[in-house]
């Protein structure tokens, strides 16, 4: 049994105060949630704890020994483990290899290889977390390899474990079976710490929950005494709404995609978008929805099949001829592909149009006023905060850089909009807001493809839903005609629970 | 010890960085001066004077700041757009050749005509050499750091046979050189009785163009994008392939004018010896100006007199030439260091 005591810790980051004067407790036997929108603080917390960052103020304690700042060695002695959202795995190494990694001397001569495919055996068996020590981890599927990640931690002895958003990357059925699995673990008396911003998650497994809001500790709460509303509301700091999407008769079809193929990646794909109707692709990531993006931007030609918008066949990818015929798009990765960050906001929000005639005059020069105009428009439209239109765009924050985002693609009015995670990492004021838009959208006449892997977003906004598994796609069926289990066991390969 | 981004970046310490890493170059010079036994004060004075202490110094410091304000311009727009040219060197022969084999003889026109044709010339060849490499970019994605790189050796040994051979002088008493550029394309005086032409002023409209071009045209915007990010740049419609070839002949063309200001004017023939580098000290040049077009106008001038007066100094007291290559490696690398820290702020933790 660990008890953890974290004691006023602060944390700056320039202008931004990251944490601010944080303190919280765990102790054995309980999983304490830590909740808050993006940049609220939570993983620098964490970070903290773990020895990555060393804080401005305040201290660490750990069953009554404080930890040294700034060391990860001594975080892991202490009994500290944590397991990142983005996984750290060698994918050419066994799992017992991944495990053993960095646990033994660099100038020992011996590898006891056998007492720790022993050992790795029986953490396996006792916490129920079943897996092969001698597969190869880039075969491994996403939540066994999370598996592995959980048990390179408890073999270092972990006693409080820390999950960064671990949910973000399984499916329904793969949640709950890690939450079987923390639950063992918590019985055997870890303390765990699940950081989230799933509310529905954190009511179904934790004992306490801690709230983060712009680095301030706002509020614990005892979970059973306490329901989602609420802690949506702790978290934002205000009420929330999410807009709901409303019953819209859809037109003739948009887009067309006919016995589509690219390499082995995306497989006789089939789907159709109509006027005035919004499609979700569900899906666990990485199974073909980040090339069926490429492909629908232009950015990536396909090897066989039809793409046709209005009835019109189009048989070259290239961004600025899908940008004339209607096309609009809002990219998955706002900072690689969405913008040019060391461009001003006003550059970036005439990226897309430059070429056409009110922006430039005597050929090819660049006219300023009728660009900065412009782009003062969409500025006040669409309420991207911004010291000028002169900033650099990467000082934007993720929510201002969506809402550019947006501005550059509605403004053109786009027949179609592939909007691919498009409210990925951001605070729930930005998504209400981004929903608006897509749905405003809709609503005058706009055929949308949204990709996401967060069901509740889909089942808030789309009309239609299809699941893409290992590069194939599902019939669409009417959200109204299905369920989120239904839709989540179609993500993990269950193709015919459809009913 | 941590980076932090700055959010507000003072035009004070835009400016002001360069200069003080340039001093502080000079400062870790002087170390090696001392070395050498010799008062660190005399070989700094010889070195201004020798530099920029005379008529005569300021002339041949801006007849060689000529070339290198070229050179620094092909490298600061290929740079700007990630388009790695090492091959300025090759290019600037590859004009030089062109200015010969049209201009000794075989096309003769009024200076006022001659002269344009010399540099428009200078600049196609400049462009043609840079072809091959830019083709194999966009079409096999062949690495142009390792062709324009390897380039440069080939035209030299290209020019080196033309020389011994076909476009030998037979006047040069069998020196390789080719014959002289004819009187009407040889580039006028600027001042009476120095090297310095008019090729200095067309350097300096060059820079003043590709700034422009590169601010308030479509094409410099698209320039700026695909260097600063390439997929967003191909998301937004950007043609990368166009692009990239239209930096390339820019690049290019501005390196093979090089060659023309010193065919038909410092020099007024084409030797094996016509260009002690230039094409690479742009690479230095651009980015001394951290790639601004109108900075190169500072950075060549601030290169060439060190070189001008490192000479003299040798020659005044017992210090090798070499140090002017020497401060000049280290003026890059500080200047380097210094825009770090115009972007960033360091915090000691």
């Amino acid at each position: 049994m660990a008890t953890l005591h974290i004691k006023g810790v602060s944390k700056q980051f320039g202008s931004l105060i990251a944490n601010d004067n944080i303190s919280l407790s765990v102790s054995g036997g309980e999983v304490v949630a830590l909740l808050g929108e993006n940049g609220a603080g939570k993983t620098t917390l964490m970070n903290i704890l773990f020895g990555h960052y060393v804080p401005d103020g305040g201290s660490i304690e750990i069953d009554g020994k404080e930890l040294p700042h700034g060391s990860t060695d001594a975080a892991i002695k202490a009994g500290v483990g944590m397991v990142h959202q983005h996984f750290t795995l060698a994918e050419n190494m066994t799992v017992l290899d991944n495990i053993m990694l960095g646990t033994e001397s660099l100038y020992s001569l011996t590898s006891k290889v056998s007492t720790a495919r022993k050992k790795l055996i029986a953490l396996a068996a006792q916490y129920d977390l079943e897996i092969h020590p001698d597969a190869i981890v880039g075969k491994l599927s996403v939540g066994e390899r999370q598996r592995v990640e959980i048990l390179k931690v408890l073999y270092r002895g972990a006693k409080i474990l820390i999950l960064d958003e671990p949910t973000a990357v399984l499916t329904p059925d793969q949640t709950s079976q890690l939450f079987d699995n923390l639950r063992h673990m918590v019985a055997t008396g870890m303390s765990v710490i699940f950081i989230s911003h799933k509310l529905h998650e954190i009511m179904a497994i934790s004992d306490r929950v801690a709230i983060l809001r712009h680095g301030k500790m706002v509020g614990e709460v005892v979970t059973k005494d306490t329901d989602k509303n609420r802690l949506a509301e702790l978290m934002v700091g205000h009420k929330v709404t999410r807009p709901k999407a409303g019953k819209v008769k859809s037109g003739g079809p948009v887009i067309q995609m006919k016995n589509l193929y690219l390499d082995d990646i995306l497989k006789d794909i089939n789907l159709t978008v109509s006027e005035k109707q919004i499609v979700a692709i569900a899906g666990v990531a990485g199974n073909g929805q980040r090339e069926l993006a490429d492909v629908l931007s232009g950015t990536r030609q396909w090897s066989s099949g039809e793409l046709l918008i209005d009835d019109q066949l189009i048989s070259t990818a290239d961004p600025r001829e899908f940008l004339a015929k209607g096309f609009g798009r809002i990219p998955e990765d706002r900072h690689h592909t969405g913008t040019i960050g060391e461009m001003s906001v006003w550059e970036n929000l005439v990226s897309e149009n430059l070429r056409q005639p009110p922006l430039w005059k005597f050929g090819r020069i660049i006219d300023f006023k009728a660009c900065r105009q412009r782009a003062a428009e969409l500025v006040k439209q669409f309420d991207i905060r911004c010291k000028s239109m002169e900033v650099q765009t990467r000082l934007l924050s993720g929510g201002n850089m969506q809402k550019l985002i947006l501005a550059r693609t509605l403004s053109a009015s786009p027949k179609f909009i592939l909007a691919s995670q498009p409210v990925r990492g951001l605070d729930e004021g930005a998504i209400a807001f981004v929903h608006e838009q897509l749905l405003d959208a809709r609503q005058a006449g706009a055929g949308i493809l949204l990709i996401s892997e967060d069901l509740d977003e889909i089942f808030a906004v789309a009309d239609k839903v299809a699941v893409m598994y290992h590069g194939q796609l599902t019939e669409p069926v009417e959200v109204r005609k299905t369920s989120i289990s239904q839709i989540g066991s179609m993500m993990g390969g269950d193709l015919d629970a459809v009913a | 010890m941590q980076l932090e981004p700055r959010e507000n970046i003072s035009m004070l310490r835009v400016i002001s960085a360069p200069i003080l890493a340039i001093a502080a170059a000079f400062i870790f010079c002087s170390g090696l001066i001392m070395w050498t036994g010799e008062s660190v004060f005399a070989a700094y004075g010889h070195l201004f004077k020798g530099g920029f202490g005379s008529r005569f110094a300021i002339s041949e410091t801006l007849n060689r700041a000529t070339p290198l304000i070229f050179t620094g311009l092909a490298a600061a727009v290929a740079f700007r757009a990630k388009f790695w040219n090492i091959g300025a060197e090759g290019q600037l022969y590859f004009g030089a050749l062109a200015a010969t084999i049209l201009g000794t003889g075989a096309i003769t026109m009024p200076a006022a005509l001659m002269i344009p044709f010399l540099f428009l010339v200078g600049a196609l060849a400049g462009g043609l050499a840079l072809l091959g490499p830019v083709i194999l970019k966009t079409t096999l994605k062949v690495d142009e750091v390792v062709t324009t790189l390897l380039l440069n050796f080939i035209i030299l040994l290209f020019v080196n046979y033309l020389l011994e051979g076909p476009l030998k002088d037979p006047m040069s008493m069998g020196w390789p050189q080719a014959a002289a550029i004819i009187d009407q394309g040889v580039l006028p005086a600027l001042l009476p009785r120095t090297r310095l032409h008019i090729g200095f002023l067309l350097a300096l409209s060059a820079a003043f163009i590709v700034w422009a071009l590169m601010r308030y045209t479509i094409w410099g915007y698209e320039i700026r994008a695909v260097g600063a990010n390439v997929n967003a740049a191909r998301f937004a419609g950007i043609s990368i392939r166009k692009t990239v070839i239209l930096v390339a002949m820019l690049s290019g063309g501005l390196a093979g004018m090089a060659g023309i200001t010193e065919t038909a004017g410092t020099k007024g023939y084409l030797t094996l010896d016509l260009s002690p580098g230039f094409g690479y000290a742009g690479i230095a040049v651009a980015m001394l100006a951290n790639l601004h077009p109108l900075g190169v106008i500072a950075s060549a001038i601030f290169l060439a007199g060190i070189y001008v007066g490192a000479d003299s100094m040798s020659r005044a007291i017992n210090i090798p030439t070499y140090i002017a290559d020497v401060l000049v490696a280290l003026s890059v690398l500080s200047v380097l260091v210094s825009l770090l820290f115009v972007q960033y702020r360091v915090r000691w933790k």
